[in-house]
């Protein structure tokens, strides 16, 4: 097991709204490793894109980050002013956006975009930067002669591919991936994912991979974190949860997906919906829709209970 | 019959309610109200403002708040019934350049095709050609009256708002909600009407108030030239005949000050009120209001990035 490289510690986020705030995280803590694919799995509003935007600091108004540390190599994130925020970005974290064509400028060739992206933190000349772009046009598999093309004239999964090669531009250490394949269909998502571990083993970088599609998301990643209602609910290795998932929602999750094996129960699905971050429910978030909820899950908030080797579960009643 | 529990607000009451959060909308709201409650009840009140009533060019005083004119009329009694007069126009002008503006713009962005060309090629003609200067030779030449100030300054006022509203036309009729109301089978007027200008109701406001500024303005700078009926009382011509009479020269301040002070209350007032209309008609923009309440309320500035902001439980 590596090392952690970036520490969240009682993180907390908060949406100001004119009835008040509204915690879009709640006292989160977990760390990324160095050199692991980390997937974060969770409906909706669950808190997973908001996490991401918070790590970098770049998250919209009325977003207010109201307690915790982010600590990457010994700096606190949140502690950091605009320059060194500026400079973190992108050189130690960067990100791949969910819609690449809205990421991606309509109007500038593509290898120029990576080519501003190089020069904006002044680690290459103007004329090494062109021969950069097309070298990382090559790794994520796009020939040189696209420099020059515009996003339109690429399809969908090469524009995906540009975002990913403008999130590795400057050798991050940690590459965050917002739901990267939601916009793209199976054949040319499954390309992608198969793109980035190669990458990620190639060149070492951490990717925290955040979708809604936990099957999938077991197969690529090395450790999984599953959030509901802006609090995480069980994180561990993935080929552990896979198997036997220690928290119901995780559980639930897994068997609401159908399988293609014969003879396999069909999917059930959980039921009502997520609540209202407004007015979560107390004690346990997930207790007003959890199959084996006792008296104590609406009054006591879980802890966190480790169930093995890096694997813990936020519950009560670790199934 | 129970009230729906999901009623809907009035338009109009949500707008007052967000006028009310906004300071400089309340602040403009209150200048404007001022001054249209002069406008229709204050003719009413004071005397005729032709009555020659006392020795011209006296100071303010008990009996003439605002002093007399060089004629020996009350001033106080000119700036009110001008006030009506210049009020109207003002509205009057900036309701029908954008109603006019909008009927072309619109008509050109959404039809397209020859349509547009021959609607584009008459507002670009009238674009080219300098207003003010137009406005001073049709003026000249119609007879002088506010009906004819009011049709100069419509038809020097109308071809940017239609060019403004042409291009936000073009752009929201390729959206794919515009394509998804056509396959419903919604009428062209229908689509233009419910599901295109709702789009763009901040600027339909703030052209109108923009263009009022601009009519209320363009209409006193006329009449001081003498370019208006300049025997009727406005605004203008109180300032004109205040000119004439060397009110300058002679250090006569209360037949011009007055009147210059309520020109530039109501732009002002009219100003203030566009800053809050945004707010109301982008919702995002009121959330972003909160957030920046909040921060400045923890004495914090937003910056560029996401703001930390500790509350040690």
């Amino acid at each position: 097991m590596s090392e952690p490289i970036l520490e969240i510690r009682d993180l907390s986020v908060e949406y100001v709204t004119e009835q008040g705030p509204v915690r879009a995280i709640d006292n989160l803590s977990m760390d990324v490793r160095r050199g692991e694919i980390l997937g974060i799995a969770g409906e909706s509003g669950s808190g997973k894109t908001t996490l991401a935007k918070a790590l970098m600091r770049i998250l919209p108004p009325p977003a207010v980050i109201t307690r915790g540390s982010v600590l990457y190599e010994g700096r606190d994130i949140l502690r950091m002013e605009e320059p060194e925020l500026r400079s973190m970005r992108w050189k130690d974290i960067a990100m791949v956006f969910q819609s690449a064509m809205d990421a991606l400028n309509p109007v500038i060739p593509v290898g120029e975009q990576i080519v501003d992206t190089l020069l904006a933190h002044g680690t290459h000349t103007p004329g090494e930067a062109r021969a950069r772009a097309a070298e990382l046009l090559e790794l994520v598999g796009i020939s040189t002669d696209r420099l020059d093309s515009f996003a339109h004239q690429l399809s969908g999964g090469m524009r995906q591919r540009v975002g990913i090669a403008l999130g590795l531009a400057l050798e991050p250490s940690i590459l965050i991936l917002d739901e990267p394949t939601t916009a793209l269909d199976v054949i040319v998502e499954r390309e992608i994912l198969e793109r980035i571990r190669d990458l990620q083993r190639k060149l070492g970088f951490a990717v925290m991979f955040i979708t809604h599609d936990l099957a999938r998301m077991l197969q690529v990643s090395d450790r999984v974190a599953v959030f509901y209602a802006a609090r995480l609910a069980e994180i561990g290795p993935a080929s552990v949860i896979k198997e036997s998932p220690r928290h119901p929602y995780t559980a639930g999750l897994l068997r609401a997906f159908p399988s293609v094996q014969p003879g396999e129960v069909d999917p059930v699905s959980i039921p009502g919906s997520p609540p209202s971050l407004r007015q979560p429910p107390a004690g346990c978030r997930f207790h007003p829709r959890c199959g084996i909820a006792v008296e104590r899950c609406g009054k006591e908030e879980p802890g966190p209970i480790e169930i093995g080797p890096g694997h813990e579960s936020i519950c009560h009643l670790p199934e | 019959m129970s009230k729906p529990k999901h009623a809907k607000k009035s338009v109009a009451g949500e707008w007052w309610m967000a006028i009310r959060r906004d300071r400089k909308a309340t602040a403009g709201s209150i200048i404007l109200a001022v001054f249209v409650l002069m406008g229709i009840f204050g003719p009413m009140l004071a005397g005729n403002p032709h009555d020659l009533v006392g020795i011209p060019l006296q100071p303010p005083s008990t009996e003439h708040w605002l002093g007399t004119t060089g004629q020996g009329q009350d001033v106080f009694a000119q700036l009110l019934a001008g006030t009506r007069i210049s009020l109207m126009i003002g509205f009057g002008v900036g309701l029908t350049v954008v109603l006019v503006g909008a009927l072309v713009g619109v008509t050109a962005g959404y039809f397209g095709g020859r349509v547009d060309a021959i609607l584009s090629m008459f507002f670009n003609v009238f674009l080219v050609i300098p207003g003010l200067p137009l406005a001073i030779v049709i003026a000249a030449y119609l007879p002088s009256g506010s009906f004819t100030l009011a049709f100069v300054l419509v038809v020097t006022g109308w071809a940017w708002n239609a060019r403004v509203l042409r291009s936000q036309t073009l752009a929201q009729s390729k959206r794919d909600y515009v394509a998804a109301a056509r396959v419903a089978g919604e009428t062209k007027f229908r689509i233009i009407s419910r599901e295109i200008l709702p789009t763009m109701t901040s600027l339909l406001v703030s052209q109108v108030i923009g263009s009022t500024v601009y009519a209320i303005g363009a209409q006193v700078g006329l009449e001081f030239l003498g370019l208006g009926d300049v025997a009727a009382i406005t605004w203008g011509t109180i300032l004109y005949w205040a000119q004439n009479d060397s009110a300058l020269l002679t250090g006569a301040w209360w037949t011009f000050a007055p009147t210059g002070l309520a020109v530039a209350l109501v732009g002002f007032g009219l100003t203030m009120l566009n800053s809050g209309f945004d707010e109301i008609t982008n919702p995002r923009l009121r959330l972003e209001r909160a957030w920046r309440v909040h921060l400045f309320g923890l004495g914090m500035a937003p910056g560029r990035s996401t703001p930390v902001v500790m509350d040690n439980e």
